[in-house]
């Protein structure tokens, strides 16, 4: 009994839960492709026990209809990285065919993420956002809630710069400052990584 | 406000308000004159908890060196026995490999000294029949004689030179018959003496052999006295013996640790070959202790292997760490053996099927990065030949060998155990001595801190001890021009006199 209960607890907490919410608005799905080379690395890093999440951001990200790809891999290598290849497969397929929304619900996104990994039970919770973090609801769309993001990290990656922020910087600051305030608020750990090429950008986890 | 709280506080504690250099005048004065006052009871108090603590040192000192002594002693009859042993261990193989010789070689000694024999006897009679035997003399010889003898007139007869002519013809024909025999006895005579060569031969090589086998029993008597000699001067427990025997594990601590590095080392090669297919077998994500269960499963093999070994350099005697083993029956020994060594050989072979199943995922894996990393559209490249079996094929080999290699830990580690007590009991004795060292120092020290205190003391109060000398000083001077009788001082007095000069 106590051999099982070292084995096994309700969190376990040496697995990772990462879920990879992808920007598909307006312009910025063209910047898909790179989120490939993430998805990639972040498949190789992963191990067993690990889940791996991707969704989308579009008109109404708070539902699970936005996920492209899940999973959980399996306690053995071999069977792991069969689910890492249909995994890569699948959003691979889904970025070739990506069409933009017209509209960005990050914070639905968000708190679909908070949702899933809470009930992951997972031991470390990353998000990432991939998005240039501009955020635009659709008329009647209410997001005014603080979002609980204890023991959360939230990662921003690749936070471009639109054509408005050229003109005034300070509109790209103060998002960036609105997003880590949201997210600290609520207890949460931020960073954001804007430069992908270098090697020890994604070793956040 | 706080500020003048504080400047409230301090002014209360001036003696004459308004006068603060002369108020603290005042108060080291009195202060003075208070110490000078308790001046022999604080000395004392400060010469009593110096000496108390400088004693307590030198008892916990001497305790340690009386700790110290036993360890030795201890560590002088551990040495002496482990050498004792060791050297009945050498005697006993000596006197077994003696036994061995002397049944092996010295028990056909009788079956030798026959063939000797045999040969011997052959030789002389070869040697016999090989004597020249001398050609007989003619008897005509003395008819001739006669007829040589006969009158000059009987010479000219030419009876008589027919007579000669045959006796001519006759000793020629007899010379040449008597050349053909003697001719023909010399080779005979010459052929037994070439067949006597291979019999010399032998008979060499066979009291060569001989030779060679007393030269190795005496060679081997040589080794036992040496080693008799040894024992008896272990026995006796000598300085010399302690001091070979010390020197001689510390050797041995220093070879058989590096082995078992050596040793450490390809178990760890041996965990990172079997630690990645073990997490196949039993899954990845389970831990026992923050551990992965795969990670504790092969190490759990390694260390089954190792115990396998070990119990099998028991049976086979190469090893004395279980005793129980080494007085088992020769049967159960021998059925101990074979146990043992089919688990090692089974976990061998489960090894070198794991090491070929970790080949595997990781060209598995490989081909998955490859995949991710290219997008997923190239495909990775595809080893082929020689580049492609060797790695797999050399994995295998280590898996199956390694276990073995490691059974011969056994030997290395029984000499380490061994020779780890004799090292770590002299280093503790050495800390020991150390310890008792710098615990007389720090009681030396204390003593001596308890006089220095006691002169500190009396820095802060020179003044009074000043005006006491001076005092004293014309009282002994008034005294001495009234011619008083002498007054014995105090022990109190003779100590300030001292302590003045």
């Amino acid at each position: 009994m106590t051999l099982t209960a070292c084995t096994s607890s309700e969190t376990v907490p040496n697995s990772k839960g990462v879920y990879l919410l992808l920007d598909t608005s307006g312009t910025y799905t063209q910047e898909l492709k790179k989120a490939q080379q993430i998805i990639g690395y972040l498949l190789g890093t992963l191990g067993p026990g690990d889940s791996f999440v991707v969704a989308r951001i579009d008109s109404g990200s708070f539902s699970e209809k936005d996920i492209i790809a899940k999973v959980t891999f399996d306690s053995r290598p071999s069977v792991s990285n069969a689910q890492k290849r249909a995994f890569a497969k699948t959003v691979n397929a889904f970025v070739n065919n990506v069409k933009s929304s017209p509209y960005t619900d990050i914070s639905g996104g968000l708190l679909q993420a908070i949702e899933f990994l809470n009930e992951a039970k997972v031991g470390k919770k990353h998000i990432l956002i991939y998005s240039d973090l501009k955020e635009e609801l659709p008329e009647g769309f209410v997001r005014d809630f603080d979002l609980i993001l204890d023991g959360f990290s939230v990662h921003a990656l690749n936070v471009t710069k639109l054509r408005t922020d050229n003109i005034d910087p300070k509109e790209y600051l103060n998002r960036l400052e609105e997003w880590k305030y949201k997210v600290k608020n609520g207890g949460g750990q931020w960073t954001v990584v804007n430069d992908l090429d270098r090697q020890d950008a994604l070793m956040l986890m | 406000m706080v500020m003048e709280r504080a400047d409230s506080t301090l002014s209360g504690m001036f003696m004459i308000p308004g006068q603060p250099g002369l108020s603290v005048l005042i108060l080291v004065i009195l202060l003075m004159i208070g110490l000078y006052m308790g001046r022999s009871s604080i000395h004392s108090l400060i010469l009593k908890m110096t000496e108390l603590i400088a004693s307590a040192m030198n008892m916990a000192a001497q305790s340690m060196g009386q700790a110290e002594k036993k360890l030795r002693d201890r560590n002088r009859e551990v040495l002496l026995e482990l050498g004792q042993e060791q050297v009945e261990r050498q005697l006993d193989r000596e006197f077994f490999r003696v036994n061995t010789v002397v049944e092996r070689d010295l028990g056909r000694y009788p079956a030798l000294q026959r063939v000797i024999a045999d040969q011997i006897t052959h030789i002389e009679e070869d040697y016999k029949n090989s004597g020249q035997m001398l050609p007989p003399t003619p008897e005509w010889i003395e008819a001739v004689e006669a007829v040589a003898k006969l009158k000059l007139d009987h010479k000219n007869n030419p009876l008589t030179a027919n007579i000669l002519d045959s006796i001519h013809e006759a000793s020629v024909k007899h010379q040449k018959q008597v050349m053909k025999d003697y001719r023909d006895s010399v080779g005979r005579r010459h052929q037994l003496l070439q067949g006597l060569r291979p019999y010399w031969r032998r008979l060499t090589n066979t009291i060569d052999e001989v030779g060679g086998t007393m030269k190795s029993l005496m060679d081997r008597a040589r080794d036992i006295d040496t080693q008799m000699a040894r024992y008896e001067e272990i026995r006796q427990g000598s300085e010399k013996a302690e001091r070979t025997l010390r020197s001689s594990a510390g050797i041995q601590f220093v070879v058989s640790l590096f082995v078992v590095l050596v040793a450490v080392g390809g178990a760890i090669i041996n965990f990172n070959l079997i630690a990645l297919p073990m997490s196949e077998m039993v899954g990845a994500t389970a831990r026992i202790g923050g551990y992965q269960v795969a990670d504790i499963s092969a190490m759990v093999i390694i260390l089954v292997e190792i115990s396998m070994g070990l119990f099998l350099m028991e049976g086979l005697r190469f090893t004395r760490l279980f005793p129980v083993i080494g007085s088992m029956d020769d049967k159960l020994r021998l059925r101990m053996i074979w146990i043992t060594f089919t688990i090692l050989f089974s976990l061998a072979c489960v090894e070198s099927a794991l090491a070929f199943m970790r080949d595997q995922i990781a060209m598995d894996l490989s081909a998955l990065r490859h995949s991710l990393s290219a997008g997923g559209v190239a495909q990775a490249v595809e080893v082929t030949g020689v580049n492609n079996w060797i790695p797999m094929v050399g994995q295998m080999v280590m898996g199956f060998i390694l276990p073995f290699a490691l059974t011969f830990v056994a030997i290395p580690l029984e000499s380490l155990a061994n020779s780890t007590r004799s090292v770590f009991g002299d280093l503790m004795a050495l800390g020991l001595r150390a310890t008792a060292f710098l615990l007389r120092l720090v009681g030396d020290i204390f003593k001596h801190l308890g006089e220095g205190l006691t002169h500190l003391y009396d820095v802060f109060i020179f003044v009074p001890l000043w005006v006491e000398k001076t005092v004293l000083a014309q009282i002994r001077q008034h005294r001495e021009k009234n011619d008083e009788p002498k007054i014995t001082l105090t022990a109190h007095e003779v100590g300030v006199e001292q302590v003045m000069k």
